[in-house]
């Protein structure tokens, strides 16, 4: 129990730093993973593999954020540790402003063009 | 550190600390540097979402599938992933105090990320020599801000590179160098985060529209 503690105070002012995890493997794994992961949407929207574009749209966008992940994880060596979990904080924060920001306008503006008045009925309006 | 007194009622001076207890030289560099991260994330959430509302508005002019070529897109992908790659161990030489590889690799990552500013620029002019300029239509427009946004930060990137293989060569490996290559290792990673939405929402789900 003791030697945990230790090794996790360690830890922690390791990532004081900041490239706490920079290892050789860790960049080949997140790397690996990058090429994969960028490989199948180019490969599944060339080939045209998959039979409905919906299912393709939505297979491919679940790889980007999967290959964000990856590299926040591998490359940005992003961790829940890191600064005292300020910068998670400052992540997290990011994350629902934009979720807000895409979500709404795209909501918005969508709606906005359905709930126009067509073009006959306007001039019909006179 | 300077003592304030502050005399109280009684008569009594209380003393309190005026200033914060100091903090070595970068100590929060990392985190400052994050947040200036994380409100460049948010100005390309803005061009995303002009991106996701304009993007289908053609003005009959060319499409996504007319205009883009996958594969050149993929190449391009492939450079500054690469680029990423020869970041990471540029850092980890750097961890080892390794000068010359440590250039080495930052020199290998400009050329990738030169690679990717000239495959960038070459597909911008075939675009505008086909007259799809960014007056042509909302879809271009938005096109062209976004992406070209991108391609800004990363020549910004490779301008900071250059300047610190020159510190680095000029300095060596002291502390505020590492710290500076570690700002821009950051910077270099959350560019290629940015790409993996550019090619997701612009060009594969373009070419899929």
């Amino acid at each position: 129990m003791s030697t945990d503690t230790h090794a996790a105070h360690a830890d922690d002012h390791h990532h004081d730093d900041g490239h706490a995890h920079s290892t050789f493997s860790g960049y080949m794994l997140g790397f690996v993973l990058s090429v994969v992961l960028t490989a199948i949407p180019f490969w599944l929207v060339m080939s045209g593999a998959l039979p409905s574009k919906q299912i393709t749209a939505l297979v491919i966008m679940a790889f980007a954020v999967v290959q964000i992940v990856v590299h926040m994880i591998y490359f940005l060596h992003m961790s829940p540790k890191s600064e005292n979990g300020w910068s998670m904080m400052a992540l997290i924060f990011t994350i629902v402003m934009v979720v807000i920001a895409l979500s709404g306008s795209l909501w918005v503006m969508n709606h906005l063009n359905s709930n126009m008045m067509p073009m006959h009925e306007m001039t019909g309006m006179k | 550190m300077t003592v304030a007194v502050n005399p109280s009622q009684t008569g009594e001076p209380v003393f309190y600390l005026a200033d914060e207890h100091p903090h070595p030289e970068g100590y929060s560099t990392s985190l400052g540097f994050w947040i200036y991260l994380m409100s460049d994330c948010l100005i390309f959430a803005m061009l995303f979402a002009a991106f996701g509302v304009l993007g289908a508005n053609y003005a009959a002019g060319p499409a996504p599938k007319d205009l883009f070529e996958l594969p050149l897109v993929a190449v391009n992908t492939s450079m500054l992933l690469l680029s990423s790659i020869t970041y990471g161990f540029a850092m980890l030489t750097m961890q080892q105090n390794k000068i010359a590889q440590t250039q080495m690799w930052l020199a290998i990552t400009g050329l990738f990320g030169l690679a990717f500013i000239g495959i960038e620029l070459s597909e911008f002019a075939h675009m505008i020599h086909e007259g799809a300029t960014p007056q042509r239509s909302a879809f271009l427009s938005s096109f062209f801000t976004l992406v070209g946004t991108h391609g800004l930060h990363v020549s910004c990137g490779l301008i900071w590179l250059v300047t610190l293989m020159v510190q680095v060569w000029k300095f060596g490996l002291i502390e505020a160098n590492r710290r500076r290559l570690m700002c821009l290792s950051m910077f270099w990673h959350f560019l290629d985060v940015v790409w993996i939405g550019v090619f997701t929402f612009v060009y594969l789900l373009g070419v899929l529209r």
